[in-house]
């Protein structure tokens, strides 16, 4: 009984100690599909901080870190949950950093991340549908949800004393979700919303369209699409027939692509879209710069974030076992501790071992709010002169 | 006032730019219904070919601009037309060598035809998206003076509180269709050409005995054909922006046009054009500010369908002619 006990006992140790541990983690994008174009920076993003953490050897007493990326296709739910399945089963990974878009998020966490208990980090699904969903606390969010998007758009189209809008979205789950979020925020706070109507994108031609929505008549259009497709169109449909001079731009809209295209035609009009300020911000572009990326491209900061919550949660559980240290990612993230940057990830580290509290800043100024999504700084954008200006951040 | 205003609303938003589709649609049943009259089957590669016309109209402007030539206030596009026409023609020429040629002289079934019209349109659309920079994106090649007259210019002129304007590629789309249209009509009643190819429609054995070369008919139809889709193209890509794929989407509200019209009859080609054009703006149209100007005061948007649903609109013509007068308006061949 008593050799039983040691032996136990000695088991035990050693599982303990065995620390040096080589620790699979998950990297789920849409490498291939309508995002393809932005899922490399994204990638690297996270690589970076998985490979400062193994370089430092200061995680659970030295263990490396070994990405598995896995391509997700970001439209084919059916392909993400097959691509999330592998990584989980035949790989063994301890933690993902993604999904990447908002429908095949919900399909591969559902079918595949809860039941097998594998906590899932994503840079860039931003549905608000994702924070209603029972996720048993394995879930979390680097970037914040749109029905936040839709609150600071709403305060600050009526900033600028515009109290009638008519609102057209892209048909997907993203667009939809962010105009219904604005259209229930801008109603709550005493605004008018003429109409909500859908485009699609990719076609020729959007004057029929653009003919509904003068017809509902506001004194500014919101625009729920994208740069390069049926937004622009929908821009330019607008200012041809002189149905509105004004719009309203959230992220999918706010790039230079526009600024290009339509210039001093957009003078009045002006948006935001989700960015972070200051050290954290511009360290994070520095290290990018350093590996060979582009730092300030979409998502990229989000993913480094993401990647570096799951492993100071390790640390900070002293253990790689998700069911143990999801518990541990909101602790670090946020207020009380020692505050830590990109690059400062082996100081974090330490602190943790130390068992010091740490709030986990990185590139994006990570905040997390329940049920476990970023709080979300937005830069608000004008147009004035023909170029993009930074006007404040909220 | 409230009048006028009414009436400058839908000026602006239904009839000018419902007008311009329909010239492009009109321009493009014009040769689908050319070939089914002469050749006798349905072109499924029409709409491809006007993409890819209009693609080499494209490449040919691009060069001239590099050449530093330009139209002042027309876009260059006008200029480079005549040369895309002829490449097209060529590489149109080409297929029906190729493809056609080969059932014409079996007297296949037109349905035999119109599935290797379906091959030939497949190939056409990768050839176009392998084209140096067209590809898969959308390309606008109009430059030049955009507004005849604006919006704002409009409103300073009148003193109404609604405005019009009328783009440069509207109005030149308006003026080319009808001279297309008057030409191609006094070429098919007038010429000794268009004669031999409306004989050759009638009866081709008959016209065989009467000394009509018909590959010189059919040669003649396919350049018709390709010059007309070609410049339906260009103005269509002018008008909104070039995309490979939309040209594939439009080949519906085209063959809804032709049939409506009856499949073979140019004049029902055309008017099957404006039907189908006028349809699909006025019926997604939301009547609310026009119903606001005349005195109601309507509750909801008075829309009967909403734009997503646009192309249903060309399929239930479709089918409303089909089952009630299949030969078409204007009495074409029947089905």
């Amino acid at each position: 009984m008593k050799k039983l006990l040691l032996a136990t006992a000695a088991g035990a140790l050693i599982a303990g100690a065995a620390g040096a541990e080589e620790i699979k983690m998950g990297i789920s994008l849409g490498l291939t599909g309508p995002l393809e174009s932005i899922a490399p920076p994204i990638q690297k993003g996270a690589e970076t901080a998985m490979k400062e953490v193994s370089d430092s050897g200061k995680l659970l007493d030295g263990s490396t870190i070994v990405p598995v990326v896995a391509d997700n296709t970001c439209i084919d739910a059916a392909a993400s949950v097959a691509a999330v399945e592998r990584l989980v089963t035949a790989e063994g990974v301890k933690g993902i950093m993604g999904g990447m878009c908002s429908g095949e998020t919900i399909a591969s966490l559902e079918k595949v991340g809860i039941p097998n208990g594998i906590v899932m980090i994503s840079p860039s699904a931003t549905s608000p549908a994702l924070s209603t969903l029972d996720d048993k606390g394995f879930f979390f969010r680097t970037s914040p949800s749109d029905a936040r998007q839709g609150e600071v758009m709403a305060d600050i189209v009526l900033e600028r004393g515009i109290k009638s809008v008519a609102v057209t979205f892209t048909n997907n789950d993203y667009g939809k979700g962010l105009a219904d979020s604005f259209a229930n925020a801008y109603k709550a706070k005493g605004g008018n919303v003429t109409v909500v109507s859908a485009h699609d994108d990719g076609k020729g031609d959007y004057s029929a369209e653009v003919a509904a929505l003068a017809a509902a008549g506001g004194d500014a259009l919101v625009v729920v699409g994208y740069a390069d497709q049926g937004g622009a169109g929908i821009i330019q449909g607008s200012l041809d027939t002189g149905a509105f001079e004004t719009f309203v731009l959230p992220d999918g809209m706010v790039n230079q692509a526009l600024v290009d295209k339509f210039g001093a035609q957009l003078e009045t009009s002006f948006g935001q879209n989700p960015s972070a300020e200051g050290d954290g911000h511009d360290k994070f572009a520095e290290l990018a710069k350093a590996a060979g990326f582009d730092g300030t491209s979409a998502f990229s900061g989000e993913a480094y974030d993401a990647a570096s919550l799951i492993l100071l949660a390790m640390q900070a559980a002293k253990s790689s076992d998700p069911k143990v240290y999801k518990d541990k990612v909101m602790e670090i993230a946020n207020a009380p501790g020692e505050k830590i940057l990109p690059g400062e990830l082996a100081k974090g580290l330490e602190l943790l071992a130390a068992g010091t509290d740490i709030d986990y800043v990185g590139a994006t100024s990570v905040e997390l709010v329940e049920p476990g999504e970023s709080s979300g700084v937005y830069r608000e954008v004008d147009f004035k002169g023909g170029k993009l200006n930074v006007v404040g951040f909220r | 006032m409230d009048i006028l205003n009414a009436i400058v609303l839908l000026l602006n938003f239904v009839v000018v730019p419902a007008a311009a589709y329909g010239a492009q649609l009109a321009l493009g049943a014009l040769g689908v219904t050319l070939i089914y009259g002469i050749l006798r089957f349905s072109n499924f590669a029409h709409g491809d070919t006007m993409a890819f016309g209009t693609a080499m109209v494209i490449l040919v402007t691009w060069g001239l601009q590099a050449m530093g030539i330009s139209l002042g206030p027309l876009p260059t596009a006008l200029l480079a037309l005549p040369f895309g026409i002829a490449l097209t023609s060529i590489f149109v020429l080409g297929t029906d060598r190729v493809v056609y040629r080969f059932y014409r002289k079996k007297r296949s079934e037109p349905i035999i035809l119109v599935m290797a019209s379906v091959g030939v349109m497949f190939v056409m659309n990768g050839l176009t998206r392998m084209l140096p920079g067209i590809g898969v994106n959308e390309v606008r090649f109009d430059d030049g003076a955009r507004f005849l007259f604006s919006v704002q210019e409009f409103k300073a002129w009148t003193g109404l509180t609604e405005g019009l304007s009328l783009r440069v590629s509207q109005a030149l789309t308006l003026i080319v269709t009808a001279l297309c249209c008057w030409a191609l009509f006094r070429f098919l009643n007038r010429s000794r050409e268009g004669k031999a190819m409306r004989a050759y429609s009638d009866n081709e054995d008959l016209a065989l005995l009467s000394g009509i070369d018909p590959e010189r008919v059919v040669r003649l139809t396919w350049i018709i054909a390709t010059a007309l889709a070609v410049t339906a193209g260009t103005l269509y890509g002018l008008d909104k922006s070039f995309k490979a794929f939309n040209y594939f989407q439009i080949l519906l509200p085209i063959f809804a046009a032709a049939i409506v019209g009856g499949l073979g009859n140019p004049l029902g080609a055309v008017a099957g054009g404006f039907i189908v054009a006028f349809s699909e703006v006025a019926i997604t149209y939301p009547w609310k500010k026009v119903a606001n100007y005349l005195g109601f005061e309507p509750d909801g948007l008075l829309q009967l369908l909403s734009t997503e649903y646009k192309f249903a609109v060309s399929f239930v013509i479709l089918i409303v002619v089909l089952l009630f007068r299949p030969t078409g308006l204007f009495r074409g061949k029947s089905v």
